[in-house]
């Protein structure tokens, strides 16, 4: 490994309040793109090195904010980058964390720890993009391996990558998977950003809407799509809670 | 960082505890030869993920468990869909059950790769990195790699992906592979067992720190097989009970210094994990893991935490054995397409307890009316975070001589040896509804 160091752009990983898959994903990805390690340097990457260095251009953020202390972190990490890329739906959307969005932080901590939880801090979980600017996004729960890549090449590349306008249903049909709505399975392909090559439905679970709304989702539609399948039920509130808990509640405002 | 203030006191104070998962802090000082604080604060942001499973139908309840850890995903979502088969009076068929335990292999072969080779090995060849380590030693790094992929396809073949499984469900399997894609699969496996056997070589030749303290140690234990899903708790002290009576033999405790809650059983504390399970099981293992173990000089006696790595080899021996078995009777028989298995009743109470890479996991559910109502999960983490510092306490006085950077040195590389997984740690908290 080696060479070219100087050139290289500088790369710095940072997890917030998360499961840290993704960035085992992006472990992941040196089995199958070992020359990602040529291309960049890694200066910081908390989970799988010891050295810890600060001059990095691109940050690749996991996890979503939850404390004050949170805030001043990201806010020191969005001073240094040049590119910070929310990486999964923690960060792009508040991902499970904010499944208890609408909660009291309060409450909850009570219940968890008892009285003895009153000197810890906590709060509610909101996507990085709360509260700074992001460049990028890399979504997903976890994200995807060839997505992550396409990403750091259009970096590479001085662009920034975009995502997919279309729903997951349009990935699905080019799969030429049967639709599981018909089938009578909760499914929120219809409002849900494609680009994960619609992987759940393809092993026959109904999309989970883990990478956000697709533009224009129309929410109205696909309950009634859900009515007209008997699906409007317990099962599809709590699927549109899961991972679109925060981005539904924006939308209704 | 850590600082010697005078020859006698050491005053350790680490924030930023690398390759391990999640955030810890690490904080020693001692005073004329005496310790006055030893503590792992776990300092991760909690997420409550456990309140969030109550309320949920019990169908979307190990998707949501999943997501409590990216390493160790298929063992939530195992437990979990055990803790609402039990509740709920669902038997699968012995397909399933192969199935789910190939994905388990899969599971504990990629994280103990993940931890021995990414995360223990650059200590041992003095660098900080596994991306270092490549410069040095590329073929050991590649290996690793080439194992972790094997690995994480066994779990994606079965469940579309490793990270957040997505064809384990309630009843069965959502989606079944292809025999052919199993028979890929299984000459695979095949050939991996020289890379295996190339670890074997690599570990047998590293010295492990020292350190003895015998302590308690708890695992599952099945007659019929090395315990990953199901069994009964025992422990090394004596003593074996059915899963369901679990919350009657640990007992968890909240403790000031960390979001991560601790955990005791009659001796306080005690062990699980690799190690753990080796010391109750080891009579259970494939003859080829028992020959890794006695190459490795691993003994049920082992009472020396560093060990916990060596344990590890001996599973990953152990698991892609069993693997190329389950492979080899998988494609034999032809995998058969089958329905989900439907529950008999819509309410009920179940305990679903695994083998996590790094120890016992439980997921408990009340099921009301097909919603859980109330849901509680002990995590190996946080059984293993006392007898850690308990660890800690006794090292400590041990090694002092050898100055405050080796004494560090040391201390981190024990905190990895246990290969804490503190999303879960804190990310799964004991919740209950009164």
């Amino acid at each position: 490994m080696g060479g070219h160091k100087a050139s290289r752009p500088r790369v710095a990983f940072f997890d917030f309040a998360s499961c840290e898959g993704c960035q085992l994903t992006v472990v992941d990805s040196l089995q199958r793109y070992p020359d990602l390690l040529e291309a960049v340097e890694i200066v910081q990457f908390r989970e799988a090195m010891s050295e810890r260095g600060e001059d990095y251009q691109v940050a690749f953020v996991e996890g979503s904010c939850t404390r004050p202390s949170d805030e001043a972190r990201l806010l020191a990490v969005r001073k240094q980058a040049k590119y910070v890329v929310a990486l999964g739906a923690c960060a792009h959307i508040g991902g499970v964390n904010a499944g208890c969005h609408g909660k009291d932080p309060d409450e909850l901590r009570r219940r968890v720890y008892g009285p003895a939880g009153d000197s810890i801090e906590t709060g509610e979980a909101r996507p990085i993009g709360s509260v700074i600017d992001v460049d990028a996004v890399i979504p997903g729960c976890p994200i995807d391996r060839d997505e992550f890549i396409r990403g750091v090449r259009c970096l590479l590349q001085g662009r920034l990558p975009r995502l997919p306008d279309t729903p997951v249903c349009y990935e699905c049909k080019l799969r030429e998977n049967e639709c599981l709505i018909r089938h009578g399975q909760v499914c929120l392909g219809p409002i849900t950003r494609a680009g994960c090559g619609a992987l759940c439905p393809t092993y026959g679970t109904g999309c989970e809407a883990c990478r956000g709304l697709v533009p224009d989702a129309n929410q109205a539609s696909l309950r009634t799509i859900f009515a007209e399948h008997g699906l409007a039920t317990e099962a599809s509130e709590a699927a549109l809670e899961l991972f679109l808990r925060r981005e539904l509640a924006v939308q209704e405002v | 960082m850590a600082t010697v203030e005078t020859r006698q006191d050491v005053h350790i104070d680490l924030h930023y505890l690398t390759r391990i998962e999640g955030h810890g802090h690490l904080r020693i000082d001692t005073r004329r030869g005496d310790i006055e604080r030893c503590e792992l604060n776990v300092v991760e942001a909690p997420r409550f993920l456990e309140a969030m499973l109550v309320g949920r139908p019990h169908a979307q309840a190990p998707h949501l468990a999943s997501r409590i850890c990216g390493i160790c995903s298929v063992s939530h979502t195992t437990a979990s869909v055990r803790a609402v088969e039990k509740a709920l009076g669902i038997e699968v068929s012995p397909q399933t059950e192969d199935l789910r335990k190939l994905a388990f292999y899969g599971e504990i072969l990629d994280s103990h790769i993940l931890h021995a080779y990414l995360l223990v090995a650059p200590d041992f060849f003095g660098q900080p990195s596994a991306i270092a380590l490549a410069g040095e030693q590329p073929e050991v790094v590649t290996r690793a790699l080439r194992m972790k992929r094997l690995a994480g396809d066994l779990c994606a073949v079965l469940a579309g992906r490793h990270t957040h499984p997505i064809s384990i469900a309630v009843g069965g399997f959502r989606h079944l592979p292809t025999t052919a894609t199993v028979a890929g699969l299984l000459d695979r496996l095949v050939e991996a067992r020289a890379d295996v056997a190339a670890t074997l070589d690599l570990f047998r030749d590293l010295s492990f720190p020292p350190l003895n303290r015998e302590t308690e140690v708890l695992a599952l234990r099945r007659d019929d097989e090395y315990a990953f899903i199901d069994g009964d708790i025992a422990c090394s002290d004596g003593g074996r009970w059915p899963v369901d009576r679990y919350a009657g033999v640990v007992e968890e405790h909240v403790v000031s210094h960390s979001t991560a809650k601790h955990s005791r059983h009659a001796r306080n504390p005690y062990m699980v994990g690799a190690l753990a399970r080796f010391k109750i099981n080891h009579d259970r293992l494939h003859p080829k893991a028992k020959g890794a173990a006695a190459a490795l000089g691993l003994t049920p006696e082992a009472s020396n935490p560093y060990l916990i790595t060596a344990a590890q080899i001996v599973e990953l021996v152990h698991c892609l054995e069993e693997a190329i078995t389950l492979c080899q009777r998988l494609v034999d028989r032809g995998l058969r397409r089958e329905s989900l298995v439907m529950p008999s009743h819509r309410s009920g109470e179940g305990v679903g307890v695994v083998e996590a890479p790094r120890g016992m996991l439980v997921h408990h559910y009340q099921i009301e009316n097909a919603i859980v109502g109330r849901a509680n999960c002990i995590i190996p983490t946080n059984q293993n975070l006392a007898n850690l510092e308990a660890d800690m306490r006794q090292l400590v006085p041990q090694i002092l001589p050898l100055g405050t950077d080796e004494v560090t040195r040391r201390l981190e590389m024990l905190v990895r040896a246990y290969d804490p997984c503190i999303s879960c740690a804190t990310h799964v908290l004991d919740i209950d509804y009164a």
